[in-house]
């Protein structure tokens, strides 16, 4: 099977028959619509039957869109708003003000780097006990001025230090979470790259939880699990499809409300396209929660949340006090 | 006892010695001691004062008033959604533990009062893959907290969990959002809510329903913190101090109210619940 690579590369080679095709004599149209049905093709064969551990790596690809490449164009004019008011100011969650549509909203957004001197300002993304109280700071901001809040996960967790735990990270998240329970404004939250345990659910308590189509939202990283349960790192692909971290799987056990389709290969084939389907999918939601009275908003988020949760009633297996087997038919 | 000794972390292993032998092995200094009369001492080593694991029973023993303690814990276990699998069944796993333990899952909730004083208790038990906190301890840590916003009941959790369950997937995870939501509830109802943190209140629990007490007590030998030591290491090959995460470590950096030996717990609760008596 070829690898995206190898269909960059084709893609690549029909832009050049392309320019080719543009000198006087010389006709390759004809390769050139056989070559584009042939990539289409592989593209389709590719990305249709992705494994969860492709679709993991996909949501992990260093071209794809990232949170601020979105802030520049499902958003206008972020504003952005920093420091935690205490210790910093944490560069792997951004919060700010910004315009959708013309109104203004509050957005959270954990943003990851692109080179390695970005990554190591923006810890891979992970955000810090900075980057949680600053975060709720926002959300408070948000409650305040009723602003709509809208937040973007991408994070592969919050950041594992010891400076992190000094700084109780565990409370913060808490207490992040507690401000997106309470805050009195319709809640969006979408997931467009990594979903990454409770780093990303800090920001990711809300009203409506899209993920996009390639995202992934997990309890654990595959790899942490693979080592934890599998005793193994190379096990990451069996813990991938184990843990259902997929946006479909997700939607069909009922734990998010959407998914914004991307292009054949991932967000970043067509950015304007993801940009402009995302756009009108925040834009539809809010404008459905900003219809609610207020009150109802909040029991609304109170039973959701409230219902989360999968158990039967059964007794305990004890070896000695099973219930005896009966045979219905027989009776 | 020292607090700073690396053995804090070595006692993750909660097997006890077959129940039929009378004596243990202390794994903190090699001791031989009386089974009898460790269990008489709290769990508490009566050579070297190291603390065992105590069972949700056994804690609960320890804190309320004799012959109040009424279980509230319906017997619901989880239809593993996720069908998971590792190196063994989820439900294999279950299984185990459920007989391991006689529990349906990793917490024990209750009414019951504390010299007097009524209170919701909710206790982890870590006997049970870790304490780990599924789609059942979330349900019954927010059924302990509606059942004492109805009988305006002060609640006190105690955790010993490791964080969430890995095998309930975003399951557990959304434990963490289920649990701080319906607290918002039972802080609007101004009912008092007191977190106790036992080795070890850590991840998903410490992140979300353990920090949000109204008052924060620490047992002695407890583990506090968000991303576990080796965790640290393996990501970012961190130097870390041998008290990392330790009740002290805790206190020094403000995270918790108070620290309290084993053997005082009770009375430190009814100590600090006494204050509330008032509210409700």
């Amino acid at each position: 099977m070829s690898d995206e690579r190898t269909l960059d590369l084709l893609e690549a080679k029909i832009e050049e028959l392309r320019q080719l095709n543009a000198v006087e004599g010389i006709d390759l149209s004809k390769e050139i619509v056989r070559l584009e049905e042939k990539l289409q093709h592989l593209r389709r064969k590719l990305y249709e039957n992705l494994n969860d551990w492709e679709r993991v790596k996909l949501a992990r690809h260093p071209k794809r869109p990232y949170s601020l490449d979105y802030l520049g164009s499902v958003f206008e004019g972020f504003y952005e708003l920093r420091g935690d008011r205490v210790t910093g100011d944490d560069r792997a969650l951004l919060v700010g003000l910004a315009r959708l549509d013309g109104r203004p909203v509050v957005v959270l957004a954990q943003q990851k780097g692109r080179t390695t001197e970005e990554n190591k300002e923006r810890f891979f993304g992970m955000p810090r006990p900075q980057g949680f109280r600053k975060a709720r700071r926002a959300i408070e901001l948000a409650d305040r001025f009723r602003f709509p809040l809208i937040s973007l996960i991408d994070t592969p967790g919050a950041y594992p230090g010891l400076e992190a735990e000094e700084q109780n990270v565990g409370a913060t998240i808490a207490e992040s979470l507690q401000a997106m329970a309470g805050v009195r404004v319709p809640t969006i939250a979408v997931v467009i790259g990594e979903g990454g345990s409770g780093g990303a659910l800090a920001i990711g308590l809300a009203d409506c939880v899209l993920m996009l189509e390639n995202a992934i939202f997990s309890v654990i990283t595959p790899e942490g699990a693979a080592s934890i349960l599998w005793k193994d790192k190379d096990k990451a692909k069996d813990a991938a499809a184990a843990l259902q971290l997929t946006a479909d799987r997700l939607q069909a056990l009922g734990l998010i409300d959407g998914i914004v389709p991307e292009p054949l290969g991932g967000a970043h084939k067509d950015f304007g396209k993801t940009a402009d389907a995302l756009k009108t999918e925040i834009v539809r939601r809010l404008s459905e929660l900003a219809a609610l009275p207020e009150s109802d908003l909040l029991d609304r988020r109170y039973a959701r949340y409230r219902g989360i949760g999968r158990f039967v009633l059964a007794p305990i297996p004890t070896p000695d006090a099973l219930p005896p087997a009966v045979d219905v038919a027989r009776n | 006892m020292s607090l700073f000794k690396e053995r804090q972390y070595l006692r993750i292993r909660v097997d006890r010695e077959a129940d039929d032998s009378l004596w243990m092995k202390c794994k903190a200094c090699g001791e031989l001691v009386f089974k009898r009369r460790v269990r008489e001492n709290n769990n508490v080593c009566p050579s070297c004062g190291e603390y065992f694991f105590l069972t949700a029973a056994e804690r609960i023993d320890s804190l309320v008033d004799p012959g109040s303690f009424e279980d509230l814990t319906e017997r619901i276990v989880t239809d593993d959604p996720l069908a998971f699998v590792d190196s063994q069944p989820y439900r294999e796993r279950l299984r185990e533990a459920q007989e391991k333990t006689s529990l349906s899952d990793a917490i024990v909730i209750g009414r019951g009062t504390i010299e007097g004083i009524p209170l919701i208790l909710g206790v982890m038990d870590f006997r049970f893959i870790g304490g780990s906190m599924g789609s059942v301890m979330g349900e019954h840590i927010c059924r302990a907290m509606e059942a004492a916003m109805t009988e305006r009941r002060a609640f006190v959790l105690v955790s010993s969990s490791g964080g969430a369950r890995i095998q309930e997937g975003m399951f557990s995870l959304l434990q963490m959002a289920k649990t701080v939501t319906v607290r918002r509830r039972l802080a609007e109802a101004g009912l008092p809510f007191v977190s106790v943190m036992t080795y070890p209140t850590s991840g998903g629990v410490q992140a979300s329903i353990a920090s949000l007490g109204d008052i924060l007590i620490a047992e002695k030998g407890a583990l506090i913190g968000f991303a576990g030591r080796r965790v640290i290491q393996q990501t970012i090959a961190q130097e870390l101090p041998a008290h990392f995460q330790t009740e002290t470590f805790a206190l020094e950096r403000g995270q918790i109210d108070r620290v309290v030996r084993r053997e005082d717990l009770r009375a430190e609760l009814a100590l600090a619940l006494g204050f509330f008596a008032g509210v409700r």
